[in-house]
């Protein structure tokens, strides 16, 4: 994995990689939060995600004949994951070897 | 930095598949465009042709033609994708002119305008 000032932004990008195909939520600064399959994620941690749907489908009628969407990673608040996704020891192990500098 | 690599661009999150698509674009005021997509790049930097904004007051709505729009990546918070063969709103929801969702617009703003004034002249008060 590579180091450097891109280091975390890396080690997040490689975890969401692997997350792919899972169901999260995706709630944004707009406090929009969408329901969707990860469909798949790019370095900016840009998202796209599949057979979505608004967590609050009445406030926002407009997203309702939406099913795919692209989310820009700058406006993510949150990205609510399965708690079987997780794998917490893995994360720390990562983070460490980054911390040592690789 | 790592660029995306072969096996990043089967599954990749750029929005060549979204192109000449019709899209919904959320914009971050709240705003909704509405048009083709026909470019982009890595910004999110969108040309949308025949774009128009909807704009959605309580039941009512509007799209506004505006025509060939670039729109700014850093604006945009959400591309949908928008599927053709299915109704785009909730059958409650009436078209109307633009005249009308104008007016719509400005009386709800007004009324906001005049939650905030009223709000400010009881703050004395200590609410909350």
């Amino acid at each position: 994995m590579s180091t450097g000032i891109f280091g975390c932004v890396q080690l997040f990008f490689s975890y969401f990689k692997e997350l792919v195909g899972r169901e999260v939520t995706v709630e944004l600064k707009n406090d929009l939060a969408i329901r969707g399959t990860l469909h798949s994620v790019d370095q900016y941690l840009n998202i796209k995600l599949e057979n979505t749907r608004v967590v609050d489908q009445d406030k926002y009628p407009h997203m309702l004949s939406v099913r795919n969407c692209f989310i820009r990673g700058s406006v993510v608040r949150y990205v609510q994951l399965p708690p079987e996704g997780v794998d917490v020891e893995l994360l720390h192990d990562a983070t460490r070897r980054e911390a040592r500098g690789g | 930095m790592s660029w995306a690599g072969p096996e990043d661009s089967l599954l990749s999150t750029s929005l060549a598949s979204y192109l000449d698509k019709k899209l919904l674009v959320l914009l971050r005021d709240g705003r909704k465009l509405l048009g083709l997509l026909r470019s982009f790049d890595q910004f999110a930097n969108v040309v949308l042709e025949g774009a128009c904004e909807r704009v959605i007051v309580g039941d009512l709505y509007c799209d506004i033609p505006l025509g060939l729009y670039v729109i700014r990546g850093e604006n945009v918070v959400l591309i949908g994708e928008l599927e053709l063969n299915k109704e785009e709103l909730p059958p409650h929801m009436t078209l109307v002119p633009e005249a009308e969702i104008k007016r719509a617009q400005k009386a709800e703003r007004d009324a906001t305008d005049l939650k905030g004034s009223m709000r400010k002249r009881m703050e004395f008060l200590d609410f909350d």
